[in-house]
C-alpha cells in the first residue's frame, strides 16, 4: 500500500513536477482554444455546403466527410507530421495538430450540424426565401440558430471528445499536458505526474460531462 | 411545372388584375400550392412565363430576392421562426434584406403588427401565441415588405374553427385596402363575400372560372359540380 501511494500519489513529486505539468496544461488549453473553434467553423462550412444541391458540391463533400471520419485521427496526425515531409511538406508539431484536427473535426461537427439542419422543416426556408432572404441568409438567420439548439448535446459531447483527443498531440512531441506529464515521469521514475495529468483532464471535463447527462436526462423525461 | 417525371401544372393561363382577389379551389393534389409557389419561384417552372407587377419572375437574370419582397406569401403552417419574437419575425427581412436600421425596422414591424391587431404581442414568441395569432404575425411579416400582391396558401386550414374568423377578417381588410390577392382556401363563405373571381383547378389545369355567385350556383363543368357537392357535405 505504502509502495502504491509513493508510486502513484506522491504529493511532493507532484509539486515538483507542477511547473512542467502546468505548462503542459496551458498548452492543452491553448490547443483547445484554437482547435475547437476552428473545427466548429469548418463544420459550419461543411454543413452549409451540404445544403447546396449541386452535385459538384455534394459529391466532393461526401467523399471529404466520409474520408476524414473513417481515418483514425492518430493515423491522420502521423501522416501529416511524419509522412508529408517525404513529399517535401513540413509542418511544425503545432501546425500538424491543427491541420489534423481541423480535417477530423470539420467532418464530425459538420455531420452533427447537418443532422441539426435536417431536423428543421423546409417551411422555415420557404418563409425566409419568400421574404427575400438569399439561401445563405436563410440558413444563417433562420435555420442554423434552431439547428444548433437541436443538436447542442451532440455538439458539446463531440467537443469533449476533441479535448480528450488533444492528448494525441504528444506523439508529435507537442508539449501538451500528457507529453509534459510523461516527460516528468521519465525524469522522476514515478507515475505520480501521469496521475496528476489524468486528474487534470477529469477536472476539466467532469463538470461538462455531468451537465450533459443532466441535460440529456431532462430531455428524455 | 413538373416534379421529376410528374407534370403538375399543364398550361395555366391566368391573369390577375390589380386589386383583384382571385380565389382558387380544387381537390387535393390538383396543383394549387404549386401554382402559388411558382409565382415567387419557390418552385421553378420548366416552361412558361410569369409576370408580376410588370417584372418577369421567370426571367433568367432576375433579382429574385428583390422581386420576392413584392410578393407576400402566407403558408398553411404559418412557418413563423420559433426562435424569434413576433416583432423579430417581421423585422428579419427588413433588416437583412432591406438594410433598415433596428429602429426603422422596429417601427415598420410595429405598424404591420398593429395592422393585424397584434401590437401587444410584439414581444411574444410564436409558441406563446394561438394559431390564429401566429398566422396574423405571418401576414404582418409579409405585409411589412409592402408587397404588391399577396399569396395565401390555405391560410386557415391548420386553425381551430373558432380562430379562423380573425384571420379572415385581416384578409378582408387587406382586400378592402386594395391589395391584390391570390387565395387558395376551402372557406367558401369567404369566397362568396370577398372574391372577385373563383378558379376551379383539377389535375394541373384550370377547369372553370367565374364570379363566385355564378360559379358556386351554376357550375358549368361536371368536375366542378362534383367537387362543390363534395365540399358542401
Ligand atoms: N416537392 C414535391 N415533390 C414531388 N411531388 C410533389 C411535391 N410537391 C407536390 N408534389 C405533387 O404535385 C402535385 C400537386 O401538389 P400541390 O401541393 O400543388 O397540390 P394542392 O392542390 O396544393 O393540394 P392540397 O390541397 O393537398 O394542398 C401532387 O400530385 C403532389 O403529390
Ligand atoms: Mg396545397
Amino acid at each position: 500500500m505504502e509502495q502504491f501511494l509513493t508510486q502513484f500519489f506522491n504529493v511532493s513529486l507532484m509539486l515538483e513536477a507542477w511547473p512542467i505539468v502546468s505548462r503542459g496544461l496551458l498548452m492543452t488549453l491553448l490547443l483547445c482554444v484554437v482547435v475547437v473553434p476552428l473545427g466548429f467553423a469548418g463544420g459550419l462550412m461543411v454543413a452549409l455546403l451540404g445544403t447546396v444541391e449541386h452535385r459538384w458540391v455534394r459529391w466532393p463533400l461526401v467523399v471529404y466527410v466520409d474520408f476524414f471520419r473513417a481515418i483514425p485521427p492518430l493515423v491522420l496526425l502521423i501522416v501529416i507530421h511524419s509522412g508529408l515531409p517525404f513529399a517535401g511538406i513540413r509542418f511544425s508539431p503545432f501546425a500538424s495538430v491543427c491541420l489534423a484536427f481541423f480535417l477530423n473535426n470539420s467532418a464530425y461537427y459538420g455531420e452533427i450540424l447537418r443532422a441539426g439542419i435536417d431536423s428543421i422543416g423546409k417551411g422555415q426556408v420557404d418563409a425566409a426565401r419568400s421574404t427575400g432572404l438569399n439561401a445563405l441568409q436563410a440558413q444563417i438567420y433562420v435555420v442554423l440558430p434552431q439547428a444548433i439548439r437541436n443538436v447542442l448535446p451532440d455538439l458539446v459531447s463531440n467537443t469533449v471528445e476533441v479535448v480528450k483527443l488533444t492528448s494525441l498531440a504528444s506523439v508529435v512531441a507537442f508539449h501538451e499536458l500528457l507529453y509534459s506529464a510523461e516527460m516528468a515521469r521519465s525524469i522522476t521514475y514515478n507515475a505520480s505526474p501521469i496521475v496528476m495529468a489524468a486528474g487534470l483532464y477529469i477536472l476539466m471535463l467532469w463538470p461538462v460531462v455531468r451537465m450533459l447527462s443532466r441535460f440529456e436526462h431532462r430531455i428524455s423525461s | 411545372m413538373s416534379y421529376g417525371m410528374l407534370e403538375v401544372l399543364k398550361g395555366i393561363d391566368l391573369s390577375v388584375a390589380q386589386r383583384e382577389l382571385v380565389f382558387i379551389i380544387g381537390p387535393s393534389g390538383s396543383g394549387k400550392s404549386t401554382l402559388l409557389r411558382c409565382c415567387n419561384r419557390l418552385e421553378d417552372p420548366n416552361a412558361g412565363t410569369i409576370i408580376v407587377d410588370g417584372d418577369e419572375v421567370t426571367a433568367r437574370r432576375v433579382d429574385l430576392n428583390k422581386l420576392r419582397q413584392r410578393i407576400g406569401m402566407v403558408f398553411q403552417q404559418f412557418n413563423l421562426y420559433p426562435h424569434l419574437t413576433a416583432r423579430a419575425n417581421v423585422t428579419l427581412a427588413l433588416r437583412k434584406v432591406r438594410g433598415l436600421s433596428r429602429r426603422d425596422a422596429d417601427e415598420t414591424a410595429d405598424a404591420a403588427l398593429d395592422r393585424v391587431g397584434l401590437i401587444d404581442k410584439a414581444q411574444s414568441y410564436p409558441a406563446e401565441l394561438s394559431g390564429g395569432q401566429q398566422q396574423r404575425v405571418a401576414i404582418a411579416r409579409a405585409l411589412a415588405l409592402e408587397p404588391k400582391i399577396m399569396l395565401f396558401d390555405e391560410p386557415t386550414s391548420a386553425l381551430d374553427p373558432e380562430l379562423v374568423g380573425d384571420v379572415l377578417t385581416v384578409m378582408r381588410e387587406l382586400k378592402d385596402a386594395g391589395m391584390t390577392m391570390l387565395v387558395v382556401s376551402h372557406e367558401m363563405r369567404f369566397a362568396r363575400s370577398a372574391a372577385d373571381r373563383v378558379i376551379f383547378m383539377d389535375k394541373g389545369v384550370i377547369v372553370e372560372e367565374g364570379p363566385p355567385t355564378r360559379l358556386f350556383k351554376r357550375p358549368k363543368q361536371k368536375r366542378t359540380r362534383d367537387f362543390l357537392r363534395q365540399v358542401e357535405h
